[in-house]
């Protein structure tokens, strides 16, 4: 009994923190910052690259990872600066810049460095509970999960630097007016964005496939997730992402994978019908 | 990988397609062979080296004096691993660069969703590609081996060895779905119990509730039938979760060549039945690798589809110098004599004129704890017999369908 309720704590917390690591950084630069990113697959696949790579050359894999999230932080800001920042207004041409960037990175390093990357494997082995193996990396997967939306709350609402960059997005004028340099905020909130979506390629590159295709299969659990969470990621994302985790690991459980995902996306429709604005809009909205 | 050298083979790549047309261009009645194979997207990995085959053995042949005489011309499109692009191309090439011939397609979704514009333009293609069999259409010539060459022979063999316990993981469209048909048929046929089939759309990469499902049925082995990169995830996250299975496959390693791809020992007991892989020990297949390497240094990997799409230029070319014409009527009456045959990298194969697939010699490839291959048995010269044994006769008539056990030909 212990061993089949085990099996579906693993489950649920399994697709959590895939849910939550693969969409953070897109509630942030879709839910926060409003800019539809098509690109945010591709900072994915630039973070798992730049880990693996940094992790064949000898580094250990956890400074592997962040070191693939520095480097798509620090693109994701080169982006913000030349492309991004013109688009802040026209999100629907936000849409065609971040999808034709998403194009130029995936054919870029299909020619550069080929179809496909040997990966690292998957570290820390298994362990056992009844009748079944598991793997503890993707235990560590979930702790990390739980630490980033921790860390994130506390960065955004118990520190100067996050009240601030909420103050610029909410309210660009009166921020300025009080002496914020806005553009730098933007800057840095889309590279935090962009670092997010690099870790959580960093964290999935040793249990994929290396492929300059690979950020697509992280695309629609993200978006699904931020849709349906909202513009707020503490309230919005993270609770979108426990009851699409539930759906979805119930669903994969009794009718296999295929239900699973009809399951997620049957989800987004029912709730962006009843609610528009999201959960989170729908929780703040019913405390005013 | 060095980026600078992958990049030299890139341009290299493109001046020697661009001076192939060329010079092709300038003489007179080249014969023009469509190529339609994905060079990006999700199957990139494993079809980008049906290219570097095709243009391999072009290159060859025209050095020999061409086809009959006349020189080869290559127009090749990247299908981008989108059905709807192979549709477009294939248009293309048959109506306004009006090939003779077209090498076409890797995932059976896009063979199919081509096929009916091959049917309407009357046009010839060479499908080199394994898949689940049953193409019975006169416009279409396999080299590719089908499940009475894969699966015939790897069922009993795992059953044998691993138990009669059997379940499936198969890619959730038409190659997956009717290649676990045959699994199945294959399993009870030979007194065995399927415990278990789950089907996986194209693009999943997390597996973590059927490595927990498969764990659950206990089986003896587990039959893969995965495809695309994202679907080779399976393999990283069941040997993560010590799942610890026996594999049997017909398109792993074969294919994907995920045993040099994944960390060893993920793909340990992995059990794939082909017709040609690098690691094949026959003089006739080291040099064939010999030759691929000292045209394409950095190929990363020859698999069967190289070695098929090598073969179908061979076979072409031999029925076009014997029918003395490249009109398709004239080609198949050669096909028809049953006599159109080709010593090439995985030994002699020959076209059936039945079914118009081609037989092979069958290599069981085990992938070791390292990771490197061996091979505990090999099936000589199996035929295609299944489709004529079911009924389909091309030199009779030219049904343009696909068939499947459980809806074979309809007798007459």
């Amino acid at each position: 009994m212990l061993s089949t309720l085990f099996s579906f704590f693993y489950q649920f917390g399994d697709a959590f923190a895939f849910l939550v690591i693969a969409s953070m950084g897109l509630a942030i630069i879709f839910g926060m910052m409003g800019v539809i990113n098509l690109a945010h697959g591709e900072f994915i696949m630039c973070g798992a690259y730049t880990t693996v790579s940094l992790a064949q050359l000898g580094l250990p894999l956890p400074l592997a990872i962040i070191g693939g999230a520095a480097v798509a932080g620090l693109i994701g800001m080169l982006l913000e600066v030349t492309i991004i920042r013109h688009l802040y207004h026209r999100p629907l041409d936000s849409i065609v810049a971040t999808w034709g960037l998403s194009m130029i990175a995936t054919q870029g390093v299909l020619i550069v460095l080929g179809s496909t990357m040997q990966g690292v494997g998957t570290p820390l082995g298994s362990f056992t509970v009844g009748g079944f193996s598991y793997s503890t990396y993707r235990m560590v997967l979930m702790g990390i999960a739980v630490l980033l939306l921790v860390g994130l709350y506390l960065l955004f609402y118990h520190t100067r630097a996050g009240v601030i960059a909420r103050a610029t997005i909410q309210l660009p004028r009166m921020a300025r007016a009080t002496g914020v340099d806005t553009g730098r905020v933007y800057t840095l909130t889309f590279g935090l964005g962009a670092a997010l979506a690099g870790l959580a390629g960093g964290l999935y590159a040793p249990t994929m496939t290396l492929v300059p295709t690979m950020g697509a299969t992280f695309m629609v659990e993200s978006f699904v997730t931020v849709v349906i969470g909202g513009g707020d990621i503490f309230l919005g994302a993270a609770p979108a992402a426990a009851i699409l985790a539930v759906i979805r690991s119930g669903m994969t459980a009794w009718q296999g994978q295929l239900f699973g995902q009809i399951g997620l996306l049957i989800t987004v429709i029912i709730v962006i019908r009843v609610l528009p604005g999201g959960l989170s809009g729908w929780i703040l909205g019913g405390r005013k | 990988m060095p980026r600078v050298t992958q990049l030299v083979k890139a341009l290299r790549l493109g001046v020697a397609v661009a001076a192939l047309t060329a010079s092709a261009g300038l003489a007179q009645d080249a014969i023009k062979i469509g190529v339609l194979e994905d060079q990006s997207g999700d199957f990139a990995a494993a079809t980008m080296v049906k290219v570097n085959a095709i243009t391999l053995a072009a290159e060859e042949i025209n050095a020999a004096g061409g086809i009959g005489g006349r020189p080869i011309e290559l127009i090749a499109y990247d299908t981008q691993s989108d059905n709807t692009r192979y549709q477009e191309f294939m248009r293309r090439v048959l109506q306004s660069d009006k090939v003779d011939v077209v090498f076409a397609g890797f995932s059976s979704a896009s063979r199919e969703a081509y096929r009916p514009i091959v049917n309407q333009f009357e046009g010839l293609a060479f499908y080199n590609n394994q898949y689940e069999g049953g193409v019975c259409d006169a416009n279409m010539i396999v080299t590719g081996a089908v499940p009475e060459q894969q699966f015939s022979t790897l069922i009993p063999w795992m059953m044998e060895k691993y138990g009669k316990n059997v379940y499936t993981l198969a890619a959730d469209y038409n190659f997956g779905q009717i290649s676990a048909e045959w699994v199945r048929n294959i399993v009870e046929a030979n007194g065995g119990t399927m415990v278990g089939e789950e089907f996986i759309p194209l693009g999943v990469s997390q597996f973590g509730q059927s490595i927990q499902n498969i764990q659950a049925a206990k089986p003896g082995f587990v039959v893969t039938l995965l495809v695309g990169a994202a679907q080779a995830s399976y393999y990283e996250q069941a040997a993560a979760a010590n799942v610890n299975l026996p594999m049997a496959s017909s398109v792993n390693v074969g294919q994907g060549y995920e045993h040099k791809r994944f960390t060893p020992p993920s793909l340990k007991d992995m059990y794939v039945t082909t017709n040609f892989i690098e690691e094949v020990d026959t003089p006739a297949a080291k040099a064939f690798v010999e030759k691929f390497r000292a045209r394409f240094p950095d190929e990363p990997y020859i698999n069967q589809e190289a070695a098929n799409s090598y073969i179908a230029m061979y076979l072409y070319k031999q029925m076009v110098e014997r029918a003395g014409t490249t009109e398709h009527a004239a080609l198949r009456a050669e096909l028809a004599k049953g006599d159109v045959c080709f010593d090439g990298p995985s030994g002699k194969v020959c076209l059936d004129p039945k079914s118009q697939h081609m037989s092979h010699t069958i290599y069981l490839a085990k992938v070791e704890a390292d990771h490197s291959i061996s091979f505990p048995t090999v099936w000589e010269n199996i035929a295609p017999y299944w489709l004529g044994e079911a009924g389909c006769d091309l030199t009779k008539n030219d049904p343009s369908a696909q068939y499947t056990p459980s809806s074979p030909p309809p007798a007459n």
